[in-house]
């Protein structure tokens, strides 16, 4: 039996609508209590929480690992080590690997990966079809028995309408949540950075937000006949959360999320021709930017994931265009967060709640709160702890992190997964 | 950004020659004047000034082209200088060598100066960016960014022809969405404080939000044109036709092709430029391209005048280059 006596913190846990100050209390792996005391409770542990944020750890929906097939990139065990530090105990696992999770043999060998490592649960995505060529349909069924909690086209392309149209269909009748990140391919073509001011400076291929639009909308009708669910990663633009909000009102069921990156950047940041700043869909304007954040009060956006991509450093170290796009992110997901918070662009609520409860919901996989018989997943954050981004102190095999010389404030102090501690940083107590 | 900083040295020189943004007037104008004093050098019997000798200078060309090498390559002999011409299209990197591993390369032969031309925009930059602080860098061409050198060069036939900058309006016509000389031509005529920049083009060849670069935007050519002192016309690549940017060669010959009638609607002193080569029947007509307006091929002769002021400059100190003028 271990009991941990989670003491003193400010507890917020959307989904149950709590934000107070006191206790959580663990025992086996589960969370027993909340608030109030089991009776004659001794505990193995006690972590004191005073001036902490105690709430549900957080539930990454997109983050890349590289394994298998490009561990010079990263590894399962390199990037959780990051993934931990920020809080992290479940994440989504897109199926663009090399091989491809077409198979349930990779789908397996991820989860088997992640439960050595045994400190945060990989959910792998299944691809949508056979080696996300976009053409024949993959045997979901299969890969649902083999862990996957949904199939996903990664960022592929989708224009065969026709067969999109029927892997929504066969998703559906397997149970499976779809997991897109559409851009109509015509319309990006050979693009690198948003159509706007600064591509037409740096003379860089543009993206158009179309691209991004025309795919959702294209997507969207499909739903409209054939049901979901639907989840939209990635969003880029205004335009696009509106069109996701309308789809919600009308009661399509689909949700969505956004990177953190295009909650903090814009495509003023690829002025220099900031290779660390090139990513898919790329980083649009201010205005983009300011619509995607307040979308996540509006809850038009569910979920903020990382969209972790770590490179190595020769993917980055080319003229821009020939640079391979995406950003390492994960360890910075709570700071960045918490920096918005800070900022009053949303409140802590809705912030720990896009990364708790409402990916968790997508997931439809339980979790993502403090709820008493549920696998104690659990996040203490730090909310004072100030902090400077430094390239030799990243976690994450990829240094493409284009925070760097950035100075933050909010840090996670402890992670626990199903009952352990798993991180635990070096100046807290 | 101090992206475009990296141009300079920290007193203030041009160091690199990546862009025309980002630079002074003044900068410009000292670029124009200094190429003013080299202009005599090809009169002279020995046309050789020794203000390079004993360095090395690399001609870094990974993408084809052969008027700018050769005016590099000339401008850089009149200095004294040895010059290496690397294809490297032909060479190490088609078989798997990175940017970065020819660079190191070079580097460690000792040469001095890499004049780079390449098929992607930024190259410039992030080779300025990653050689030794030694080690110049003149933008021969990078993607759709920039030719800083053709803008210059431009900018002093412009200035040969009409010496006040301020009470000039210039056109640009054409494909401005592909083209490098038109951005880095924005670039140099707002710098250098031109009365109005004009860009004239359908719509399928304008970038978005061009008018951000400070110019006025026309799609009617004989509407842009009126009242322009100066008219810079820019090839046109037979690939738009394919990718549906534009109907037919003949269209756009019809739309935007000059012709001595629509030459009617710039002032009658109006000069003619086309940075070349020239596809005669398509953006201009044979007989302007030609007629006594054109100065096209003045641009190539003071193509060298130009390169070999950029370069004096980016390798030279100040002092040694006023004593070879004087």
């Amino acid at each position: 039996m271990t009991r941990l006596h989670i003491k003193n913190g400010r507890i917020v846990d959307p989904a149950n609508e709590i934000d107070e100050v006191g206790d959580v209390f663990v025992v086996d792996g589960k969370i027993v209590s909340v608030i109030s005391s089991p009776d004659n409770f001794s505990a193995d542990r006690v972590i004191d929480a005073d001036n902490r944020i105690v709430c549900p750890a957080f539930i990454d929906l997109c983050a890349r690992m590289r394994e298998p097939g490009q561990e010079h990139k990263g590894t399962i065990a390199s990037e959780t080590h990051a993934a931990v530090s920020s809080g992290i105990s479940t994440i989504c696992y897109p199926p663009d690997t090399q091989p491809v999770i077409d198979t349930p043999a990779v789908a397996e060998l991820i989860q088997q990966r992640a439960q050595q490592v045994n400190k945060i649960r990989i959910f792998p995505l299944g691809a949508l079809t056979v080696g996300l060529q976009g053409q024949r349909l993959t045997e979901m069924l299969s890969l649902k028995r083999a862990g996957c909690v949904g199939v996903s086209n990664a960022s592929t392309n989708n224009d065969n309408t026709d067969v999109l149209k029927n892997a929504l269909a066969y998703a559906r009748s397997c149970d499976m949540t779809v997991f897109l990140q559409v851009e109509n391919t015509h319309l990006s073509s050979n693009g690198v950075a948003h159509d706007g001011a600064i591509s037409t400076r740096l003379g860089l291929s543009p993206i158009p937000e179309t691209a991004e639009t025309i795919a959702i909308s294209q997507a969207l009708l499909l739903i409209e006949d054939i049901g979901g669910p639907v989840h939209f990663g990635r969003l880029s633009s205004a335009r696009s959360v509106a069109l996701i909000a309308e789809a919600k009102k009308s009661g399509l069921p689909v949700s969505a999320d956004v990177g953190i990156c295009h909650l903090h950047l814009s495509e003023m940041d690829v002025d220099g021709y900031n290779s660390d700043c090139h990513l898919r869909p790329p980083l649009r304007s201010q205005r983009d930017r300011e619509a995607l954040c307040q979308a996540i009060t509006s809850g038009a956006i569910d979920a903020i994931c990382s969209d972790h991509q770590p490179h190595d450093n020769d993917a980055k170290a080319a003229p821009f265009a020939e640079t391979e796009a995406g950003a390492s992110t994960i360890e910075l997901l709570l700071p960045l967060v918490m920096n918005l918070v800070r900022k009053k662009i949303f409140s802590l609520q809705d912030a720990i709640a896009a990364l708790s409860c409402r990916p968790a919901a997508v997931l439809k996989t339980g979790g993502g709160s403090l709820s008493p018989g549920l696998s104690a997943d659990i996040a203490i954050i730090d909310p004072e702890q100030h902090f400077s981004v430094e390239e030799n102190h990243l976690i994450s095999a990829g240094k493409n992190n284009p925070f760097v010389g950035w100075e933050l404030v909010g840090a996670v102090t402890h992670t626990i997964f199903e009952g352990e501690l798993v991180y635990q940083s070096n100046i807290s107590s | 950004m101090a992206s475009d900083n990296i141009q300079l040295d920290k007193n203030g020189h041009l160091k690199h020659f990546l862009s025309t943004e980002g630079l002074s007037r003044n900068l410009l104008f000292d670029i124009l004047d200094h190429a003013e004093s080299f202009a005599g050098v090809g009169d002279r019997a020995v046309k050789k000034v020794p203000i390079l000798r004993g360095k090395t200078i690399v001609n870094l060309f990974f993408e084809p082209s052969t008027r700018t090498r050769t005016t590099f390559e000339l401008a850089a002999k009149r200095l004294s200088a040895d010059v290496l011409n690397l294809n490297i299209a032909q060479s190490a990197t088609s078989k798997g060598e990175s940017l970065q591993d020819t660079l190191q390369t070079l580097e460690a032969m000792h040469c001095d100066m890499f004049v780079v031309r390449h098929a992607s925009s930024g190259a410039a930059h992030f080779i300025a960016s990653q050689v030794s602080p030694r080690i110049r860098i003149i933008n021969a061409g990078d993607g759709n960014h920039a030719h800083p050198t053709q803008a210059m060069l431009d900018m002093f036939t412009i200035r040969r022809h009409k010496p006040d900058f301020t009470k000039l309006k210039v056109a640009i016509v054409g494909d401005i969405l592909h083209s490098r000389v038109a951005r880095s031509e924005i670039h140099a005529l707002t710098t250098l404080g031109v009365n109005e920049v004009r860009v004239i083009a359908p719509l399928t060849l304008l970038p978005s939000k061009v008018e951000s670069l400070g110019v006025h935007v026309f799609h009617d050519m004989e509407k842009g044109l009126e009242n322009v002192d100066v008219i810079i016309m820019l090839r046109l690549q037979r690939e738009r036709m394919r990718n549906a940017l534009l109907p037919s060669e003949k269209e756009f010959f019809v739309s935007h092709g000059l012709t001595e009638e629509k030459l009617k609607a710039a002032k009658d002193d109006a000069i003619v430029m086309h940075p070349g080569p020239i596809n005669r029947g398509v953006e201009i007509d044979t007989q302007v391209a030609d007629g006594e307006r054109s100065v096209i091929l003045q641009q190539v002769s003071h193509g060298i005048a130009i390169r070999m002021a950029v370069m004096a400059m980016c390798m030279g100190s100040p002092d040694e280059l006023s004593a070879v003028e004087s």
